[in-house]
């Protein structure tokens, strides 16, 4: 197993497998990436950049897929983003 | 609904239908409503639920003003899900020819009786400041609504139910008559009518009837509240809805009650697919993006298509079919099923009962296109 690398979620240091997409490392550590109009958690349907439902704020960056991006160490990812 | 034969067979839960059967169950008629798929689920869907007058022509201006004073009557019924909201509409004029049919507009809604008012391009740019700089003006139809049209149409059902019609959903019709109708389980219904509410979908019908499917594209963005206040329509639309060109598009911008950008619209004879048509989404993103840059900001999250039913003329057909006892129609609203929904369930309810209605219903009378369409 490669080490694994740290990514910066809300604020707290938290490690994640290396080549893990970002969705894959909430849905992991069981944290929704957002929440519905009505309030209700969600999180990655379909891993493949179609639902939009694991969007996230990374470096930044609001409204990012998580699925579509692979955790790097030092990366900043917001949820609710 | 207590046992006996149903008065009337409605085919298809979308908003039209779904108006009829609540209309029609709160006469206590007997009602069994039958939908394929689920209510709101086709064309209904696929509308941007823009409750707007329109003044193409008399006929579409007496059914459009009708049925928006028909929706707000229901204001207070309408469930948090409807998003019923009055942000009124803009009709934005991009040069001085279209200013002038501002101007025109303006003083023809005045003599009918609609408030609106003349937006110069510094009120425009005041009320929408992500409209691009260099437009000519607007007009501002400030009662126009929106509404949440699938969420709308569910309500209906669930009231007709209240009222005692029957709900079938899931249930697909094989064939009908004006009396029989047989559904593709094999079931049976016996009926004292039936009224064809399912949009463009007419293969059931033993009569051929003059609508055409009309694909649409829509897509909406994510959530961006306050980037958008009223209803953004071109003025070009009308030219572009209207006329009979196979494709089209224009820039119909709404905010919903989520904050999101529902962003329409497109035009398309001849297409009989589903599926979402990146050239043709791109050709209505662009445009969109013409009016409002800064809509390149925004992601969008989701895009679908749906089929309006179109007719001719673009009116309706509301009323008794030609040649088929027993059968009424209740289709081709193309683009504005969701605004004369109401008005279209008030019509077809005076016309059963034999009642006076509101508005005269000649111009939507579905013999208007003679005898020639009425077989299959």
């Amino acid at each position: 197993m490669p080490e694994p690398v740290t990514i910066i979620l809300n604020g707290e240091r938290r490690p994640v497998a290396a080549g893990s997409s970002v969705a894959a490392a909430l849905l992991t550590m069981g944290v929704a990436a957002r929440r519905s109009v009505s309030g209700e958690e969600r999180s990655a349907v379909c891993g493949m950049g179609i639902c939009e439902e694991c969007r996230v704020m990374v470096d930044g960056r609001a409204g990012v897929r998580g699925c579509l991006v692979t955790c790097r160490d030092g990366m900043e990812v917001r949820t609710n983003g | 609904m207590s046992g006996g034969n149903p008065d009337v067979v409605i085919i298809g839960a979308g908003i039209v239908g779904a108006a009829i059967a609540e209309r029609l169950s709160a006469e206590r008629l007997k009602v069994i409503v039958v939908e394929a798929d689920c209510a709101g689920s086709g064309a209904t869907a696929a509308g941007m639920g823009h409750v707007v007058v329109m003044d193409d022509s008399e006929a579409q201006f007496a059914l459009t003003a009708y049925s928006r004073r028909l929706w707000q009557e229901k204001e207070a019924c309408w469930p948090k899900a409807a998003e019923y909201r009055r942000p009124g509409t803009l009709w934005v004029a991009a040069d001085a020819e279209e200013f002038a049919a501002v101007e025109h507009k303006h003083a023809w809604y005045g003599a009918h009786g609609v408030q609106s008012e003349i937006l110069t391009a510094g009120d425009l740019a005041r009320e929408e400041p992500q409209l691009r700089p260099g437009l000519a003006g607007a007009l501002r139809v400030p009662e126009d609504m929106v509404v949440y049209p699938p969420a709308a149409a569910r309500w209906l059902v669930e009231r007709a139910r209240r009222q005692g019609a029957v709900y079938m959903q899931g249930a697909r019709v094989e064939h009908t008559t004006g009396s029989v109708v047989t559904l593709a389980s094999g079931t049976v219904l016996h009926t004292g009518g039936v009224i064809h509410a399912a949009g463009a979908q007419g293969g059931h019908l033993p009569v051929t009837i003059p609508v055409a499917p009309r694909k649409g594209h829509l897509a909406i963005t994510d959530r961006a509240p306050g980037f958008l206040r009223h209803q953004i329509v071109e003025l070009g639309y009308l030219k572009s809805a209207h006329g009979h060109e196979t494709e089209s598009v224009a820039c119909n911008l709404q905010p919903r009650a989520t904050g999101q950008v529902l962003i329409g619209s497109s035009r398309q004879y001849g297409v009989h697919t589903a599926a979402v048509e990146l050239p043709m989404l791109h050709r209505m993103l662009r445009r969109a993006l013409e009016y409002m840059p800064g809509l390149a900001g925004l992601p969008v999250v989701r895009t679908w298509t749906g089929f309006r039913a179109a007719t001719p003329d673009g009116l309706p057909l509301i009323g008794r079919a030609p040649q088929c006892e027993g059968l009424w129609l209740a289709t081709g609203h193309e683009g504005l099923g969701i605004t004369t929904s109401l008005a279209t369930a008030e019509l077809l309810a005076a016309q059963m009962l034999g009642r006076e209605a509101a508005i005269p219903a000649e111009p939507y009378s579905p013999s208007r296109f003679g005898e020639k369409s009425a077989h299959a």
